[in-house]
């Protein structure tokens, strides 16, 4: 066990050190920095101050190891928009952002799971067949088109939810549906199998025949073992979520990181970007990291394999 | 789907052709995707207007469903007066375009790297693997609207953007199935002949890992046409006036009170769209591989 948690480890820190080049690498892709934050006229003193104010007249690699010096220690430099540092900045919006995450993910769980489950139960039936369609409808419905449909209906035509805003839980309502829905048909679909697969099994025919009650079997015996691939899923769907946040928080004007990054972007404010992009891959790797292990530790075939 | 009971005396061809008409998922699927790339194919020939040519006087005016509406334009116009309708077949262009261009571009890279992993294995495998985890942990809608905000949104940098970031699931799939086949008999043979490594993966192993490679294909297609129209929508990807249907719903969110058909029709083409493309793949799997369906 510890020596798969120390080869997973590597990975992870690996993976993390791979996403800070790219991070990093990506917002030179757009030439010189120092002419895009001089505005839309600029002039040569003007450009070659900025570039020896934020050091873009220095080597990359050293412009790296100095950005990722100061990341380590949560520093992620100042705002060129917002004129604050990144840190406070991000420090402000995450939580925003986490809560979106969970209560989106919680949604997915508690639709997701029931209706695999029931589905698994009675493949074929009438249940199956809707739990199916749901899955087959939400995976092609836009989340951006979904939210402004919720907002015609919910906020407009019958005023029952603010429109966009951050001040109440009323506010997360709809982001929590746009973002959750999306992920409810993988974990539906992935609980489906899992228990279709279970309840094949020989222990629970076993459970069945020495006479306990039938739901006993299906929560105690068959769920449990279904679920833990459930929950690798829910941690990559959770690192999605963050990803999606951008949308659905710029849709809503919900003020947490993904909204701040589009404004970012829209802005040329780089280090804002880049600071984003570091801490949602962290959280992924992180996630799946935790995710793996414990896997690992329910299930000992993966920690030899 | 019913039982085969004459395994043995019918052919693959046969069967799977026999499970296509019969499965009424792919058939919608692909009719209605059918349609949608010819009307986007004629386009020019279809539309009633130019998609670009402006009509103040006329702007605004609802479909033909609601009161106001006029045969004229039957979708109505939109806020600079422009047909609606040729607005709509017009788009159609740009989302099958972005869609085939980045899952082509995504394919190849995606495949090269997959089989290369499955069929070599070791070193080549724990590279390709490490790869594919870095690329996994990337939040993908923030890179490309990063991208798009840092270089520009013309239709090549959207298919660039798109085909570079979305080729993760080919690279899974493609190593998954090209394990399978490495260790056939047909491919022992042809490493017993003699065969370069290049032969045997481009004659023996590709063809044999085609058919998860179209489905994969097929549902990364629909995946890079929701992407570029969410980028479009946030302003940094297809740019104006060109009438991506990401875009169109962006323009007509302003008039989302009264005009709200404005995002509704681009919004139904979108999931239309999209619901057809998945069909068609879930239907494509289902024939060529119902044991993978999950």
């Amino acid at each position: 066990m510890l020596a798969f948690g120390l080869r997973r480890l590597g990975v992870a820190l690996f993976v993390a050190f791979a996403v800070s080049v790219i991070s990093f690498g990506l917002l030179y892709m757009s030439g010189d920095l120092a002419i895009a934050l001089a505005g839309d006229t600029p002039d040569y003193a003007q450009v070659d101050l900025i570039r020896k104010q934020y050091g873009l007249d220095r080597p990359l690699i050293v412009q790296y190891g100095d950005w990722l010096h100061g990341a380590l220690g949560g520093d992620f430099g100042q705002s060129v928009y917002f004129k604050t540092p990144v840190k406070t900045m991000i420090a402000e919006r995450l939580p925003v952002t986490m809560t979106l995450g969970l209560t989106s993910m919680l949604f997915a769980l508690v639709l997701g799971l029931p209706l695999g489950v029931l589905a698994a139960i009675r493949p074929n039936s009438w249940i199956d067949r809707i739990a199916l369609t749901f899955s087959v409808l939400g995976q092609a419905l836009p989340s951006f088109w979904f939210a402004l449909v919720l907002i015609v209906f919910l906020s407009l035509t019958w005023p029952l939810l603010p429109p966009s805003g951050t001040d109440s839980w009323e506010n997360f309502v709809m982001p929590t549906i746009v973002l959750g829905y999306n992920a409810t048909p993988a974990i539906m679909r992935l609980t489906r199998t899992g228990m279709l697969e279970v309840l094949g099994a020989d222990y629970i025919r076993t459970a069945r025949a020495k006479g306990l009650r039938p739901a006993k079997v299906l929560f105690k015996h068959a769920l449990r073992n279904a679920v833990i691939p459930v929950v690798s899923l829910a941690a990559v769907q959770f690192g999605f979520m963050l990803g999606g946040s951008v949308v659905v928080e710029t849709i809503f004007a919900l003020h947490g990181t993904g909204f701040m990054a589009w404004e970012a972007i829209k802005n040329n404010d780089f280090p804002t970007v880049q600071a984003v992009i570091m801490v949602f891959a962290l959280f992924y790797i992180v996630l799946t990291f935790l995710a793996d292990i414990l896997n690992a530790w329910l299930d000992p075939r993966i920690r030899i394999a | 789907m019913s039982a085969v009971s004459t395994i043995e005396t019918v052919t693959a061809p046969a069967r799977d052709w026999r499970r296509t008409i019969r499965h009424v998922g792919l058939l919608v699927g692909g009719g209605v995707f059918g349609a949608i790339v010819l009307i986007a194919a004629f386009a020019p020939l279809l539309t009633p207007y130019d998609p670009y040519i402006q009509d103040i006087p006329n702007r605004l005016l609802p479909p033909v469903w609601q009161e106001a509406g006029v045969w004229a334009h039957p979708l109505g116009t939109d806020q600079l007066g422009r047909d609606y309708l040729s607005r709509l077949m017009h788009g159609a262009r740009i989302s099958l375009l972005i869609g085939v261009a980045a899952a082509l571009l995504s394919g190849l890279i995606g495949t090269a790297l997959g089989v290369a992993a499955g069929y070599f294995g070791g070193r080549v495998d724990m590279v390709v693997t490490a790869i594919v985890t870095v690329r996994l942990s990337l939040p993908v809608v923030l890179i490309a609207l990063a991208v798009v905000g840092a270089i520009g949104g013309s239709l090549q940098v959207m298919i660039a953007v798109i085909g570079l970031l979305l080729w993760d699931r080919y690279a899974v799939v493609m190593r998954g199935a090209t394990l399978q086949v490495r260790n056939l008999d047909y491919v022992t043979a042809a490493r017993a002949a003699g065969c370069s490594t290049a032969r045997i993966v481009l004659s023996e192993v590709l063809p044999n890992v085609l058919n998860p490679l179209i489905v994969v294909a097929t549902l990364e297609m629909a995946h890079a046409i929701l992407l570029e129209a969410a980028l479009s929508f946030l302003g940094l990807g297809v740019q104006p006036p060109l009438p991506s249907w990401g875009l169109m719903i962006a323009e007509g969110k302003n008039y989302i009170l009264f005009e709200s058909w404005l995002i509704g029709i681009p919004g139904a083409a979108l999931f239309a769209l999209i619901l057809a493309i998945n069909l068609m793949g879930d239907g494509l799997r289902d024939v060529t591989a119902p044991e993978d369906r999950g």
